[in-house]
């Protein structure tokens, strides 16, 4: 169904989100659209690795530029939220155009090194500058949800839809840019930017045009991210942050969109499981607040020794094993 | 001109710190082709063993080669145990690679979790065994303790320990021609395998210095979550590239440049600006002069 | 001692490169192994040498099996590998390259004999000692590569086309030191060359490759007076 009529089942897909939304509690709600958020992140970096062979460690640096323009843009001028999140894009797809022009000319780990120095630093620049409020942050209110959806419809099935419904739009249009010439120039970079270049694919330009639309994708992630926690603060995108999404990206296989869904579910599961092992056996305080981590940190080193291009890719490459034999 | 010698005295002090770490990034990116992000972490570690090992010995100068010790140790350990298999494996695929990069990432995270696991999220406070009132001269009281002068003192006798080691002895030159040539080191006789492993745990001991010099050269806490070492990181990183990635002397002068620029800045400006001026660094070099101040063309080969 | 490699098969992934190679070297004899690009020459010295793995066959030098363990083993049991391309490392200087293939020996004292032996053998490097290999010229620097083979004390040295890439009077020059370092210090030779009639001159013995296999073999005298040999490798 997916594949002979994209728009179709990612409609039904859509629908079924919807129904569904209306029958759990508040709680799987937020987590849902915690989800489509980490989705659409995840996507930006799957984007930028896997189709481009660049690496960003700091994609936290990228969402928070998203949240900061959006909470700015709310607070300053007033902007309507479909605005707020169309400027978190663009802020962010500026970032990334600009970090794309130097990264264009980096090769592996300088880039890994500079994105990462990004997401370390860039949050406590935050901090210092008044117009972004410090330690505290800004707010970054969107409103209760229309009337016109009735009197017991939630805050948080609201901050589902507008999440649920951009991951949709976000992965559907990414998919078909991935099928387009641009994505097919980008596997080529990726595989070999010298042979790309020789095929006549201008190397540098699809390298910054993949920042570009990664960064901006990440923008929009960052906008969600403030919405569904009402404010923007240094400590909104922490460092670990970024290494979340990296895990993420790394645990759903950077070479293929396909498996999106299995990192961000896993990211948002891993705290509701703590929350579970706590509450279960009563631990202490250190174990909450360090078990996400160990996980996290885990699950990563496990993927990247055991399936480092992903379980969809493995399973593909051993169907066609099977099928060759 | 008192602010003038400050900003000197500031600058090489913490270029004096950062020229350690640059220079654990430098040998393990020139023994493995990995730039080894978990090093904060290794630093971070090596610092509480320390921390432990000051409170149970009371002497820090005993505390801080038995924690470069251990620290060597456990990135010997990393290195045979995860990156080993991590690069046999992933000679082939189209992130091959990305993959020891992202490990060690995970490794960063991993060490950190640990880290809280056992000693609390608290920061704990390691006591600085000297005074840490600057000198005075004449009038003024200058940037300089007796604290920040040993700081001083025992990087540079690291540093030059490890030049003597790398210039003067058989280990040096197997650690050199391994780094530069492996198959030719190979097919000279050397054990390459062990000579890598041998080249990270030097880095473990450089880390781990940086570390413990690091804390008590500033406020003396510590937390896993520390910003402070993330910063380390960074800036060793930085200086390493400035540096060129590949020179052990263009490590140690990147990081004392980077020092200076950043106590000027801090001093002249504002200390607001000092993260945005480590980084524009980093794009200028890497921009202008990729291959650093030092290295040769060959060493973005990567 | 001799070398005696049997029904050698070597695979580069899904290609196979050797496919079934079988001769013979006999101690103190030099044998040039020629044939065209892409015959599998350079895979079989590399193979020799333990940088590459074997797919089949066996290969011994004297009682060592040269298709265990790794390269850096070979050299503690008298073998000694230059590989394609002058194989010294630039960023070190050139005396430092020489000292690299004497690291493994034990006796300093002999190997300070040795080094005084190579710098006779070859004058040029030993007023050059303190300069980085990167300095010197294509020459020079094959003959550091060779040197740094002989510091290592060999008994069976394998030669990568020390010839590519160089003047035809250098190349002259370095197959004489060759013949002269084979009768001086009694060393057996594998010389693998692209320039095969410079190789055949100073060989004893040769065997001609041909996609992975041997087309023929015999004593190097033989060879150049074969016709089917001087059309397709000779060029006359």
């Amino acid at each position: 169904m997916l594949k002979k009529h994209p728009l179709a089942g990612f409609s039904l897909f859509g629908i079924i989100l919807f129904i569904l939304s209306n029958r759990v509690d508040e709680l799987r709600v937020f987590q849902g659209a915690t989800v489509a958020i980490y989705v659409i992140a995840i996507a930006s970096i799957i984007l930028l690795t896997g189709y481009s062979g660049q690496v960003s460690l700091g994609q936290g640096a990228l969402l928070a530029i998203g949240g900061y323009a959006a909470a700015l843009a709310r607070n300053h001028w007033g902007a309507p939220v479909w605005l707020t999140f169309c400027i978190a894009v663009l802020a962010a797809a500026l970032g990334g155009y600009l970090l794309g022009i130097a990264a264009a000319r980096l090769s592996g780990p300088y880039l890994a090194g500079t994105t990462l120095a990004l997401a370390i630093g860039l949050p406590s620049i935050a901090n210092q500058f008044s117009i972004f409020g410090g330690e505290q942050g800004l707010l970054f209110d969107i409103g209760a949800p229309p009337a016109s959806l009735g009197e017991n419809f939630s805050q948080y099935k609201w901050y589902f839809w507008i999440a649920a419904l951009a991951a949709l739009i976000a992965i559907y249009w990414l998919r078909n840019v991935m099928n387009s010439r641009y994505g097919r120039s980008w596997k080529a970079v990726r595989g070999n930017d010298v042979a790309a270049e020789l095929a006549g694919i201008n190397v540098g330009r699809n390298k910054v045009l993949a920042f570009t639309i990664s960064a901006g994708l990440a923008g929009l992630a960052g906008a969600l991210l403030a919405m569904t926690i009402s404010t923007v603060s240094p400590g909104a995108f922490p460092l670990a942050l970024s290494f979340s999404l990296a895990t993420g990206a790394v645990l759903s296989g950077v070479t293929t969109l396909g498996g999106v869904m299995i990192g961000a579910v896993t990211l948002v599961a891993i705290p509701e499981i703590v929350d579970t092992v706590v509450s279960r056996f009563e631990s202490s305080e250190s174990v909450a607040n360090n078990l996400p981590g160990l996980l996290v940190s885990t699950l990563l080193i496990l993927t990247v020794l055991f399936v480092p291009n992903g379980p969809v890719e493995q399973l593909r490459t051993r169907r066609e094993h099977r099928a060759k034999k | 001109m008192a602010q003038f010698i400050n900003m000197l005295l500031i600058g090489i002090g913490a270029g004096s710190i950062y020229a350690l770490m640059a220079i654990a990034m430098v040998l393990v990116w020139r023994s493995t082709r990995v730039i080894n992000f978990a090093q904060a972490g290794m630093a971070l570690l090596s610092t509480y063993i320390g921390f432990e090992l000051v409170q149970k010995t009371g002497n820090f100068w005993i505390a801080l080669p038995l924690a470069m010790i251990l620290g060597a140790f456990f990135s010997a350990v990393i290195e045979i145990l995860l990156i080993r298999t991590l690069i046999r494996h992933s000679t082939s695929g189209p992130v091959a690679g990305i993959v020891p990069i992202i490990a060690t990432l995970g490794l960063l995270g991993l060490i950190r979790a640990m880290i809280g696991f056992i000693w609390g999220n608290q920061d704990i406070q390691i006591q600085p065994p000297l005074s840490k009132v600057g000198f005075k001269l004449g009038q003024e009281t200058i940037a300089l303790s007796p604290m920040n002068l040993l700081v001083l003192l025992t990087v540079l006798a690291m540093v030059l320990v490890l030049g003597f080691i790398f210039q003067k002895t058989s280990l040096g030159l197997s650690l050199r021609a391994s780094a530069y040539s492996p198959e030719i080191a190979q097919l000279a006789g050397i054990r390459v395998g062990a000579i890598r492993t041998i080249g990270w745990a030097i880095a473990g001991a450089a880390g781990a210095a940086a570390g413990l010099l690091q804390t008590v050269n500033g406020t003396g806490a510590v937390s896993p979550d520390s910003l402070e070492f993330s910063l380390l990181l960074t800036f060793g990183f930085i200086a390493a590239v400035i540096g060129g990635l590949e020179s052990l002397p263009g490590a140690v002068l990147g990081a004392v440049v980077l020092g200076l620029v950043l106590a000027c800045v801090q001093i002249y400006i504002s200390g607001t600006f000092v993260f945005v001026v480590a980084f524009a660094l980093l794009l200028l070099v890497l921009l202008i002069r990729p291959q650093g101040f030092i290295g040769t063309k060959a060493g973005r080969r990567a | 001692m001799s070398l005696v490699v049997k029904d050698l098969v070597v695979d580069h992934g899904a290609i196979r490169a050797i496919s079934g190679v079988s001769f013979t070297v006999e101690t103190g004899k030099l044998s040039a192994v020629i044939g065209a690009n892409g015959a599998g020459k350079s895979t079989l010295l590399r193979t020799l040498s333990g940088l590459n793995k074997a797919t089949a066959g066996s290969a011994h030098w004297g009682e060592h099996n040269l298709l265990q363990g790794k390269a850096e083993s070979h050299v503690r049991n008298g073998v000694s590998h230059v590989s394609e391309g002058k194989s010294v490392v630039a960023e070190l200087t050139v005396e430092e390259n020489l000292d690299l293939g004497a690291l493994w020996r034990r006796n300093k004292k002999e190997a300070a004999e040795t080094k005084n032996q190579v710098v006779e053998l070859f004058p040029r490097l030993g007023e050059r000692l303190s300069q980085r290999a990167d300095t010197l010229s294509g020459g020079e620097r094959q003959m550091l590569a060779i040197g740094r083979a002989v510091m290592s004390k060999p008994q069976l040295l394998l030669l990568d086309e020390p010839s590519l890439g160089l003047a035809p009077l250098v190349i002259e020059q370095i197959f004489q030191t060759i013949r002269g370092i084979v009768d001086s210090m009694n060393l057996t030779v594998v010389l693998v060359e692209q320039n095969a009639m410079g190789a055949l001159k100073i060989a004893d013995t040769a065997v001609v490759l041909n996609l992975g296999s041997v087309a023929t073999s015999g004593s190097a005298a033989d060879l150049i007076a074969d016709p089917a040999v001087r059309a397709a490798y000779l060029g006359y």
